[in-house]
């Protein structure tokens, strides 16, 4: 399979591998920001390939992980309400609100539904007029794009019973979150599939401000290592910069295109991210211009958020502070089957890929 | 006008009689007047007996449809049991207002595949309830076959020792994903068809070799990863798969690559997994090639005394993981 095989290709990972074996020097501390390439990472065995030197943490980079439980609570109450269809990408499913899953909400009769698309919520509701129907949008860069041109499709059709819950977020500010917090970090796997979408150009900041090398990458397993090739190699040469190794479809500037319509839609906000608090700017909320499309605007829910103490530590393994396996509850209290964190919760959260691909006996 | 199906068809009155001579025990071949239980005389021995509901969604796909797939599920557990399938019996709950074109082409199929797997369809049932109430048709049946004493062991597992070999009989996979490509919301058009098949012939073929055979697993829901998985915890042994020697469709490693599935994760309906002694493992796998259902053979593995009721998969490219039981349900109503 075109763009599959060859970056799969035993020699060329081989050979890598051995390059990058032969160029440490000391002990490196990366992190992947990007869920997408936590998976991947593990789920291609690459710390097997790596030397001891070289350690690849995870950051706040899966969505779903992110996600506050109030979210979920509001979700909840809304598809419990009556006349309302939630309609929502399955990966919320099984996230643990303060009370709740969506998916025990659902059993217990709540309109929630799975699509694959901001757009198949619009339809849904061009289908039913007499029913409200609410798509919860989450994810960053990759996916604010397509809610934004269904919003503008929405606002454009003057349709009336389509709404958004927007709990988008954007990638660089978390990242300097983590740098302002402080970290022992020697560079960052930066997100392909964010800078598509961005550019490379969003991670100027990490190198300028803060003097770490960046690679942005793709997620085969020989883009990974090549990333952590010229990561290596940066640090060596003290050189931080932002460097593409993901050319096939990553630009400085980015897909203008989606620039424009996101910009159209959403503007930044202070925005709560599970785990790491109110991150400013850290998300999107809808422009005034399409509030009557906005289900934060349009309903009033209440909410009464119960703060409990599981004694789960996803805030310090979304920081990369800890490895999930450094969690008391991980392995024991919380798995995939019945996760106490929503890190456990998604394909991409790295608690459920260390459980999935880790020694955990 | 299309002609549907009623409440009244669920009645026990006329209109049930009518539905149930015309489009089912004619066509099982059922003989003599309708009783409340069917008559078999079976031999001495140890009987297999197995069952399956079926709610695949959509009814009709590439490769099949919930009729023949109610026949060869069953048949196939039954088959990887070590037994002979024999009799099925054929439970249908039909939602009002179901076409009875579409259900005599699920008919048509069953009888077909019955057919082909040589079992006969003996007993049976219908319901008819309110529109909304099931999503067109679900059906289910059960199984009935005769066990050779000498594979009591297969689906125990209890002979499978270190150093045994597993096979597998084609590329996994292809009967979830062209499930999921068949869904309306997926607008995914592929060239791939169900693997949905009966089993029971391939089966024979490879039992014949005496005393080879020392499990026998088909992979459906949860696919290679739970059988492989089930496997290690029943027998206590680690499992080494090499990666690259297990066959994967073009299609399927596609739209795996699009929706972030794991090949080793999805359900065939026609495809199993033999673990064999290691001196017969070629010979198994070469009289799976024979068969029209095994040309995609491959010995994909083998069972290890080191890590001790794990999985481990040896990647193309050097790397090595753990392939975990897959957790959850990635897809509902796939068969």
């Amino acid at each position: 399979m075109k763009y599959v095989d060859e970056y799969r290709n035993g020699r060329h990972i081989a050979r890598l591998a051995e390059m990058i074996s032969r160029e440490v020097s000391r002990e490196y501390v990366f992190m992947e920001v990007c869920g997408g390439h936590t998976a991947a990472i593990h789920r291609f065995g690459i710390p097997s390939l790596l030397p001891p030197e070289v350690r690849l943490i995870s950051g706040p980079g899966c969505p779903v992980c992110v996600t506050p439980a109030r979210y979920i609570d509001m979700l909840v109450a809304l598809a419990s309400g009556g006349g309302v269809t939630v309609a929502m990408f399955g990966d919320l499913m099984r996230v643990p609100g303060s009370i709740l899953t969506l998916a025990a909400a659902r059993a217990a009769g709540a309109d929630i539904r799975v699509v694959l698309s901001a757009h198949e919520a619009l339809e849904l509701a061009l289908a039913d007029p007499g029913r409200k129907v609410i798509f919860p949008a989450i994810g960053f860069e990759t996916t604010a794009p397509g809610t934004a041109v269904t919003v503008m499709d929405a606002g454009k059709r003057g349709v009336d019973n389509f709404f958004v819950l927007s709990a988008h977020k954007v990638m660089p500010p978390a990242m300097e979150i983590l740098l302002k917090e402080g970290t022992s970090l020697d560079g960052f796997i930066c997100p392909g599939h964010v800078a598509v979408i961005t550019g490379s150009s969003a991670f100027d900041f990490i190198p300028e401000k803060y003097g770490l090398a960046c690679v942005v990458t793709g997620f085969e397993p020989a883009d990974l290592l090549l990333a952590v090739l010229m990561l290596i190699r940066q640090v060596n040469s003290r050189s931080p910069r932002v460097e593409t190794e993901y050319r096939r479809v990553v630009t400085r500037d980015g897909n203008t295109r989606a620039q424009g319509f996101m910009n159209e839609v959403f503007e930044h906000a202070d925005t709560e991210w599970r785990g790491l608090g109110i991150i400013p700017s850290g998300g999107l909320t809808l422009r005034k211009r399409y509030r009557h499309l906005d289900a934060g605007e349009q309903f009033t829910v209440e909410v009464h958020e119960i703060q409990r103490d599981s004694g789960c530590l996803c805030g310090d393994i979304l920081r990369g502070k800890i490895t999930p396996a450094d969690c008391p509850l991980f392995a024991g209290a919380c798995t995939p089957d019945h996760p106490e964190g929503a890190c456990m919760v998604s394909d991409e959260g790295s608690c459920n890929t260390w459980y999935k691909y880790h020694n955990h006996d | 006008m299309i002609e549907r199906v009623t409440l009244g068809h669920g009645g026990g009155g006329r209109q049930a009689q009518l539905l149930i001579l015309d489009r089912f025990t004619s066509r099982f071949g059922m003989q003599g007047p309708l009783t409340d239980s069917a008559l078999l005389s079976v031999p001495d021995g140890l009987l297999a007996f197995t069952t399956d509901s079926y709610v695949v969604s959509p009814l009709f796909f590439p490769g099949g449809n919930i009729g023949k797939l109610a026949v060869c599920g069953t048949v196939n557990d039954l088959a990887v049991s070590g037994a002979e399938p024999r009799y099925l019996s054929a439970a249908f709950i039909i939602e009002e207002g179901f076409s009875l074109e579409e259900l005599d082409r699920i008919v048509a199929s069953m009888v077909e595949e019955a057919v082909t797997a040589g079992v006969r369809i003996v007993t049976g049932d219908t319901k008819v309830v309110e529109k909304g109430q099931c999503d067109g048709l679900f059906i289910n049946t059960a199984g009935v076959g005769i066990l050779a004493g000498e594979l009591r062991h297969v689906s125990s597992a209890s002979e499978v020792k270190e150093g045994d070999r597993l096979i597998i009989n084609g590329p996994p996979g292809d009967h979830a994903v062209t499930i999921l490509a068949a869904r309306r919301n997926l607008s995914f058009d592929i060239p791939l068809a169900s693997d949905c098949a009966s089993l029971n012939h391939l089966v024979k073929r490879v039992t014949e070799v005496p005393g080879a055979v020392h499990f026998m697993r088909d992979l459906t829901r949860g696919g290679l990863a739970a059988v492989l998985n089930e496997l290690a915890g029943m027998t206590g042994c680690g499992i080494t798969i090499d990666e690259a020697s297990v066959p994967v469709n073009e299609p399927v490693r596609g739209m795996c690559e699009i929706l972030g599935f794991d090949p080793f994760c999805l359900a065939s309906e026609g495809r199993l997994l033999v673990v064999a002694a290691p001196e017969e493992a070629e010979r198994i796998a070469g009289r799976m090639r024979e068969d029209p259902l095994g040309r995609g053979a491959s010995i994909i593995g083998t069972i290890t005394s080191a890590r001790a009721g794990r999985v481990i998969l040896n990647s193309t490219y050097g790397g090595q993981r753990f392939l975990e039981m897959p957790s959850g349900q990635l897809l509902p109503r796939i068969c």
